[in-house]
């Protein structure tokens, strides 16, 4: 069935390698590879793999801290939360097979990201998403909705892992391109984190999970010359996901991790075997020999081309210590896993693969790490908008507008999506999806501390102004994390782009970055993981530059922590932060004024860092009711989310010397916070605000059962409410 | 007082129905695997915990059912050994034919997470009978198959017989009759879609389901 | 010999994926739909070639494990 490919210049394109990558490739080689070798050094040099077009400019993050135990690099980032606790985190993509099959793509995404975590050691403990979906009236919509949804919680919920949080936006940007984020958080105990690095020579390599199939192999053109009639059938390029085995594999690690029989372990992610036993090689300066009739194999008659590039999921592979592999064979064996020593650690340096009594590659390892590709791609800045006056943006049916808004695509609630998700399991969740919260918030199990994460980014600031759009993302994660009282401590970030070969796209990328290293820094608030997602884009047309920032932070004693709930009758609502009718790329300016235009708010670091850590000195001191940043649809979005979760109503009076009445009540100014406080804190808050150099001051009254306003705002909650949950079940119905 | 809780490949609320036991009865619960053959003669208390065992493949806990514990948990049920189980504990029992009826895919066709209403039916079973004049108490539902089904028969001998024990103040998923939980006819088998086991906690879902274990303990 | 079950809700019990399959049929125009049923179908490799024993044995399966009796119903065909 297979025959010697002849390697011509038209598999070598298909295999998405340039001509000077492929020369560097025969010079290293010193002779032409075989088809095998040539799919390893084309998914080890694909971007996925190798970051070509991103790597320098990552490279400029702040990934380091006095928290930070490990930084990218390794599967995921490892942050100390005190006591021996190690938090393990990160977030990735699976943008094209969410959009080819909705339902797998997202499920396989969760999967994957959850054993990028759980393969350092760490019990995974929570999961979020970060979606962005077409328009709501584009015909795909519906269904890649319904299936991405279904997929996560079908996924999620089987292993027993909470989801209790993330974002979900609409845009016709993502109309052809569909972004489905996924983070995970594990808990481990700082000395028991496992990593990537081989070490060692002759010990035994074990590969477990799931068997191999012929899932998501790359390439579907080239292969032709090496497959027979049938190969339609046999090659299957979505991967679909098994929860089951993930749970399995999940209980089975936990229990071998327990033991000190794992010298280093890798899940096999994208490009499965050939990147995580380059990696584990590359790291630990070993060689490694695998013997692939040994490989656990699904199908028939598989090549070691098809071994090597299979992306069939629920598989890892590890370096056991010699002695103990009968410990580990028992331990998989009770979880009824697929287990077999698959080959060992060497002294050459190369990769060796032996199939069917042949040596069917015999390559050097350091090349496909070292030599691989690393372009400077020419980027040009994004031009600046002009600013846009509030003034003349007409505001002149205020009860319309707020209906009108929290019945919008970005606003109205997503309870037909977290409904669908198991949020509660493993019971240390405090708080999710379900309160509409800035962050949620997970206990650390037997203990009186939490975590609190958020996912965020506002793409259409990102569009107009990259850097100041990079610089928001990471700052709202910080100020989503102090609402809750929390510590932030890091970021993982996932950067979706358009083709980076375009030098305005580029020019995005490199904004962003730029921007959102400048809020780490000034928030001493470090990038551990991440991943880059390039070439979004359709017929030329790319998505928004999303950048989305998953944050972490640490509630160090459960005793004080605030939600988006919990104003009480009486309360005053107060507003920490600089209102100066901020309208320019506002979600009011784009749902009720129909303009996609206009600089977005500027963001000032070190504004936000004052104003942030008072919030959080406030909810410490027990002060705060209540808390919750200003973000999309400005303070009466906010405004209005408090009072839904209070399920009480609240009177706004809006300042005499206000700015104009739609920058006041929708404009997107940062550094902001709504605060519920008790009347008899006010006078105290407000004066310390005030030696501290923070602009604060009451501007409501929580109580009734309407909306008012000295603006004539006069509408009852429950006609909010009900516009608000309504308008995702319509979409979906 | 000896509590065990069954452990199946891809249970999920096994550690969280550990938790509850130990925190109603002040001692480890003993967690089974289900390979075991035999429940120790000394337990008291078993509980089926909720989860996708065997990834619900076939039809949600048929495979687990028909594991060698679940044999012995059989021949003990109907010796009276007090047995409850929750979400995919439940579909397990029903497998089993120790408790009537079968569950289906939610008539949403959509997985339903969400904090529940129950009325108590029966204050007086072995599961309640601590609730005194609580008429209504609040447990969090994570299931997609939890339409519960039986024929009218059985359905109006449940109800006669004051087997129905908790009913849905606003039906999820489709159940027949609202009915939320049941037990067999010696009232020593329970079982529900509801997680009484994740409402133990001010913090986390609530306190309601402390008194539901405290009945049961207190009725051994 | 290979043994192809067929498990169905029995006639009665409400299959809402069933009704979900008819409506959106309905609504994609196929007018002449009026009812759907949804059910699972196993095949069985089986050795030997005694059709009555297979079904004899598949029929026993079917009551022990692949079908719940309580919902659903079975019909099992025999193909050499």
């Amino acid at each position: 069935m297979t025959q010697a490919v002849e390697i011509t210049s038209e598999i070598v394109a298909e295999h998405g390698l340039t001509e000077d990558e492929y020369k560097i490739i025969l010079d290293r080689l010193g002779r032409s590879p075989n088809l095998t070798e040539l799919g390893i050094f084309s998914v080890m040099w694909s971007e996925h793999c190798s970051y070509k077009s991103s790597r320098r400019h990552l490279g400029k993050f702040l990934t380091s801290g006095k928290r930070v135990i490990q930084g990218p690099g390794e599967n995921a980032g490892v942050i100390d939360i005190d006591d021996g606790d190690a938090i393990i985190f990160k977030m990735e993509s699976h943008n094209h097979p969410s959009y080819i099959e909705p339902y797998q793509g997202a499920a396989t995404g969760v999967g994957g990201i959850m054993r990028d975590v759980f393969t350092m050691g760490a019990r995974p403990i929570a999961l979020m998403n970060a979606l962005r979906f077409g328009e709501p009236s584009h015909p795909k919509t519906k269904s890649l909705v319904d299936g991405v949804v279904a997929g996560i919680g079908g996924y999620g919920n089987c292993v027993g892992v909470p989801t209790v949080g993330g974002e979900t936006n609409f845009h016709k940007g993502y109309n052809g391109n569909i972004l489905v984020n996924a983070m995970c958080v594990g808990l481990a105990r700082t000395d028991n984190v496992f990593y990537s690095a081989a070490k060692g020579v002759g010990n035994p390599i074990f590969y477990v999970g799931s068997k191999t199939g012929r899932d998501g192999i790359h390439g579907a053109t080239m292969a032709s010359a090496e497959f027979d009639d049938d190969s339609d059938e046999k090659r299957p390029t979505v991967q679909v996901g098994d929860p089951f085995t993930e749970k399995l594999l999940i209980e089975a690690c936990m229990e071998l991790m327990a033991t000190d029989a794992i010298i280093a372990i890798q899940d096999m992610g994208a490009a499965g075997l050939t990147s995580s036993s380059i990696e584990m090689a590359d790291k630990g300066g070993v060689g490694v020999e695998l013997n692939l009739d040994d490989v656990p194999q699904r199908e028939d008659g598989m090549t070691a081309y098809e071994m090597m590039l299979s992306e069939s999921q629920e598989r890892m592979l590890m370096v056991i210590q010699p002695g103990k592999e009968q410990l580990a064979f028992d331990i998989f064996e009770k979880w009824e896993l697929d287990v077999a020593q698959i080959g060992s650690t060497t002294d050459t340096g190369r990769l060796v693969l032996n199939h069917g009594g042949k040596i069917v590659c015999d390559i050097p390892i350091a090349p496909l790490a070292d030599d691989a590709p690393n372009y400077d791609r020419p980027h040009i800045a994004t031009p600046k908008r002009d600013e846009i006056n509030a003034d003349n943006i007409a505001l002149s049916d205020l009860n319309k507008a707020v209906l009108d808004i929290m019945g919008s695509p970005d606003i109205a609630s997503r309870r037909w999506i977290w409904e669908q998700y198991d949020r509660h399991v493993m019971t240390d969740t405090v708080d999710s999806s379900q309160s509409g919260g800035d962050a949620a918030i997970v206990r650390i199990h037997g203990t009186n501390k939490a975590v609190a994460i958020t996912t965020d980014v506002t793409p259409r600031y990102c569009e107009a102004d990259p850097y100041e759009g990079g610089k928001q993302c990471v700052a709202e994660t910080w100020r989503n994390l102090t609402c809750v009282g929390a510590d932030p401590i890091a970021i993982t970030d996932c950067l979706n782009f358009g083709n980076p070969e375009r030098p305005e796209i580029m020019g995005q990328f490199v904004g962003c970055i730029e921007g959102m290293n400048e809020a780490c820094r000034a928030f001493d608030y470090p990038v551990v993981s991440g991943n880059v997602s390039l070439y979004n884009e359709t017929n030329g047309q790319a998505i928004p530059p999303t950048p989305a920032v998953g944050g972490v932070g640490l509630i160090p004693d459960l005793d004080f922590y605030t939600t988006l709930a919990g104003a009480k009758k009486g309360d005053a609502l107060l507003l920490i932060g600089e209102t100066t009718g901020w309208i320019g790329s506002s979600l009011y300016l784009r749902e009720i004024a129909n303009m996609e235009t206009g600089a977005p708010p500027p963001v000032d670091l070190e504004q936000e860092k004052k104003h942030g850590d008072y919030v959080r000195r406030l909810i410490r001191d027990r002060r705060v009711h209540a808390a919750h940043d200003c973000s999309d649809g400005g303070l009466m979005v906010a405004a209005t989310e408090m009072a839904l979760a209070a399920d009480l109503g609240l009177n706004i009076q809006r300042p005499a010397d206000s700015c104009a009445i739609s920058g006041w009540y929708f404009g997107e100014d940062q550094a902001r916070y709504l605060l519920a406080v008790d009347a008899n804190s006010v006078n105290p808050i407000l004066s310390t605000a005030d030696s501290l150099g923070i602009k604060a001051q009451q501007i409501g009254t929580f109580g009734g059962n309407n909306l008012t306003s000295n603006d004539g705002l006069n509408i009852e909650l429950s006609k909010v409410r009900t516009t608000y949950e309504a308008w995702f079940p319509k979409l979906m119905s | 007082m000896k509590t065990a809780v069954i452990v199946f490949p891809a249970s999920n609320c096994d550690r969280d129905a550990a938790m509850a036991l130990e925190k109603v009865t002040g001692r480890k619960a003993e967690m089974i695997w289900h390979r075991e053959t035999e429940i120790p003669s000394d337990i008291d208390f078993v509980v089926i915990p909720g989860g996708f065992s065997y990834g619900d493949y076939l039809r949600c806990g048929a495979i687990a059912s028909r594991s060698p514990i679940v044999k012995d948990i059989v021949a003990k049920a109907e010796k009276g050994l007090p047995v409850a189980g929750f979400c995919n504990g439940f579909q397990i029992l029903a497998e089993t034919g120790l408790l009537p009826g079968a569950l289906m895919r939610n008539k949403g066709l959509k997985f339903v997470c969400r904090p529940e209403r129950l009325t108590i039916a029966n204050g007086n079973s072995r599961y309640t009978s601590a609730y005194g004049n609580t008429k209504e108490v609040v447990f969090p539902v994570a299931h997609h198959d939890g339409n519960y089904y039986a024929d009218d028969k059985t359905l109006n001998i449940l109800e006669k017989e004051g087997r129905v024990i908790f009913k849905y103040a606003d039906n999820p998923n489709g159940s027949a009759r609202d009915i939320a939980g049941i037990c067999n006819d010696h009232g020593n088998v329970f079982g529900m879609m509801p997680h009484p086991e994740r409402a133990i906690d001010p913090l986390h879902g609530g306190t309601d389901g402390l008194t539901f274990f405290k009945s049961i303990i207190e009725s051994i | 010999m290979k043994a192809i079950v067929h498990i169905g809700l029995k006639p009665g019990v409400l299959d809402p994926q069933g009704r979900a399959i008819a409506r959106s049929l309905t609504d994609l125009g196929f007018d002449s739909v009026t009812g759907a049923r949804q059910g699972k179908v196993i095949e069985l490799d089986i050795k030997g070639n005694d059709a009555e024993k297979a079904r004899q044995d598949v029929t026993d399966m079917c009551e022990k494990l692949l079908a719940n009796t309580v919902i659903e119903s079975y019909r099992i065909d025999i193909e050499n």
